[in-house]
């Protein structure tokens, strides 16, 4: 196997952004959410719903970018759910969290079971198609590599950008990484850090859901259970590698898409020597291996896990 | 909105609060049967009688309820510390791996021993397990929720690739399946023509040992403590770090214990599906306990009632099954949100 071919391979460039997709989605609604001091652990669910929800719509005759909304919407629905317990309750974020990935999986799983009754082997849809950015995918092979891709992929490269922007440039993005930081303060010019709270979590929410989306209706075309398959986890592992800020998590997610496209060469190369178990525990290693790489210098919002009360300190 | 402490709470409250919550849940879920088309009384009395409805059927709930005590009892252990385990379903992979590796023939001893031998085995590795993440809180402040969480599909590969490769079973018909236990591992049966064996009788014990540790010695008050306030903690001189990789130890021990009531009771052999997410469910159990280690046995009971019952509800109403998830996952918030209320009023404007 050589190296030096497979970096210079267009596929394995374009499958490096297709894989990061979802997670550039996931983790920038991790971020967010987190930013104003809400962990949000019912990413992996809210993903597993975005997933179901947007395959269905396009299944029972809708329109694909109708889906993304779809999904979104669903995704905020749960983000406001977790906000009633999470922020306006102040119970322990890591136990909501985790609530609501099981209530938003099972629920999903449920309806897909009353929706397609007898359903054995799963139904397919006609998903985006790779859409090449005119002039600039005629750029030999960095153009194919990164310019002929699912339309949702340049949305999430695109909203990196947004993300940041609204963040560190705006008014609207001060006040969240501030209710992250500080809610008293920000309490004290006047500003609900309840709204500011769930806002976040509810746009948050509303992107992993269109992560989720993503994989049923641009990379695959029919819904699996387990599909998520802890990719929502791995978003949370990028946030914390990426110190809250959108750009390093867009490396974050990029560089992971991109380990996990060598695994999958290297697997598909080698013999039989080692079992593919052990390619496929890849990602989840490197996760966690990157958390102790960047631990040592993890800022965490200071507000993170701490629920607000109104009048008490 | 604003939420103020109650100066006290009426001890009714305390007991109605769970109870009022998993019957708003069971209403609310009533939508969902509705719209399975199905009739909504029958149904839910379906539900009961395929969990509690037949000596068969209690058995039944029995058996479910044993893993679940057991997951539950490790989730609440740990939370009362602040140690957010959520890796129960990988500790219990690695209670059923390490019965797999001992149990199958490598040592053979006398029952009154092979048993004892197979939940300390079992125990040891499902703590080995978490000790790894909660080293990596005490040592270099690395979040335990997420190693937890990634660390359940390294053990669920581990586990495929062991039942598809070594350890695979050459006399199962190449089902993905591991060797039976010896003959004096497997937990002895309790009620002839049941599947209801002998880890039900552990899983109790450990629960009340479980109990008796938390509110009557040293450690259950230090674990308690870490978890209330670490600042008052420290100044009273409780060591932290070693408290936390204490509570990881037993906590991963005793997920790892639901792993060897699986394969060394329910199925006598290691499977890939051992489990249908007793390790996510057990957090769920510990919260409708309210972290009390003798509510999680009644807790634990609810939750395999609804699993069996909605089994076999979606039999007779053509109910998907997965409503025993809804309603277990909707009765983790609920119940959450009605302790929250019995220690706190709303009070708008």
């Amino acid at each position: 196997m050589d190296f030096l071919d497979m970096f210079l391979n267009i596929g394995f460039w374009a499958a490096t952004v297709r894989m990061a997709t979802p997670l550039i989605f996931g983790t920038l609604g991790e971020l967010i959410c987190e930013r104003a001091g809400v962990l949000n652990l019912g990413i992996e669910g809210i993903m597993t719903t975005g997933a179901m929800v947007a395959w269905m719509w396009v299944y029972q005759g809708g329109d694909l970018w109708t889906a993304v909304f779809v999904a979104a919407a669903f995704g905020m629905l749960f983000g406001y759910l977790h906000s009633i317990f999470s922020v306006y309750m102040g119970l322990s974020q890591h136990v909501t969290g985790i609530g609501i990935t099981l209530l938003s999986t099972s629920l999903s799983y449920y309806s897909f079971r009353m929706l397609l009754p007898g359903v054995t082997t799963p139904p397919k849809i006609e998903p985006f198609e790779a859409w090449p950015v005119p002039l600039l995918s005629d750029i030999p092979v960095v153009g194919e590599a990164f310019f002929n891709q699912s339309p949702l992929t340049y949305c999430a490269f695109i909203l990196v950008g947004v993300v940041a922007y609204v963040l560190y440039r705006t008014p609207m993005g001060l006040a969240v990484r501030m209710v992250g930081e500080n809610p008293l303060a920000v309490e004290g010019q006047g500003i609900d850090v309840y709204k500011v709270r769930t806002a976040a979590v509810m746009v948050g929410s509303a992107f992993m859901a269109v992560g989720g989306a993503f994989l049923t209706i641009s990379v695959f075309d029919a819904f699996y259970f387990d599909m998520v398959n802890g990719r929502g986890w791995i978003c949370v592992a990028l946030v914390i590698f990426a110190s809250w800020r959108p750009g390093k998590a867009l490396l974050g997610a990029v560089l992971f898409a991109a380990f996990d496209a060598i695994q999958i060469r290297v697997q598909q190369a080698s013999s039989t020597f080692i079992p593919y178990q052990f390619y496929l525990m890849m990602p989840y290693l490197f996760s966690i291996l990157a958390l102790i790489i960047m631990s040592r210098k993890a800022a965490y919002p200071k507000a993170l896990l701490v629920p607000f009360r109104r009048g008490q300190r | 909105m604003q939420l103020e402490p109650r100066l006290q709470t009426p001890l009714w409250m305390t007991v109605a609060a769970p109870v009022a919550a998993v019957v708003i849940v069971l209403l609310l879920c009533g939508g969902l049967i509705a719209w399975a088309g199905a009739p909504l009384v029958d149904s839910y009395i379906a539900l009961f009688k395929g969990a509690f409805g037949s000596k068969f059927a209690l058995a039944e709930t029995l058996v479910r309820a044993t893993p679940l005590i057991l997951t539950g009892l490790a989730a609440a252990v740990a939370f009362r510390a602040k140690l957010w385990n959520i890796g129960g379903e990988g500790q219990l992979y690695m209670g059923a791996l390490a019965t797999t590796y001992f149990g199958t023939g490598l040592v053979v001893l006398p029952a009154p021993l092979m048993i004892p031998f197979l939940f300390v085995v079992g125990a040891i590795a499902g703590g080995l397990l978490l000790l790894v993440p909660a080293l990596l809180k005490t040592k270099l402040k690395v979040d335990e929720v997420v190693t937890t969480l990634l660390l359940n599909f390294v053990i669920l590969l581990l586990t495929n690739y062991l039942l598809f490769g070594p350890w695979k079973d050459p006399l199962a018909m190449g089902w993905p399946q591991g060797a039976p236990v010896v003959d004096s591992g497997i937990l002895p049966n309790l009620i002839a023509k049941t599947r209801l064996h002998g880890g039900l009788i552990f899983s109790l014990i450990a629960a009340v040992c479980i109990w008796l540790v938390m509110s009557k010695t040293k450690w259950g008050l230090e674990i308690r403590a870490v978890g209330l306030n670490q600042d008052a903690a420290t100044f009273a001189g409780i060591p932290i770090n070693k408290t936390i990789i204490r509570t990881a130890l037993i906590s991963g021990g005793l997920a790892a214990c639901a792993g060897v009531t699986e394969v060394a009771g329910t199925k006598e052999y290691l499977t890939l599906d051992i489990s249908p997410g007793f390790g996510y469910t057990g957090i769920a159990v510990a919260m409708l306990a309210g972290l009390n280690p003798l509510g999680v046995i009644l807790a634990a009971l609810f939750i395999a009632g609804i699993y069996n019952g909605a089994d076999s509800m979606s039999r007779a109403m053509d109910v998907s099954n997965y409503i025993a998830d809804v309603i277990t996952a909707a009765s983790l918030l609920m119940v959450m949100l009605a302790v929250m209320l019995t220690r706190m009023r709303i009070r708008f404007g």
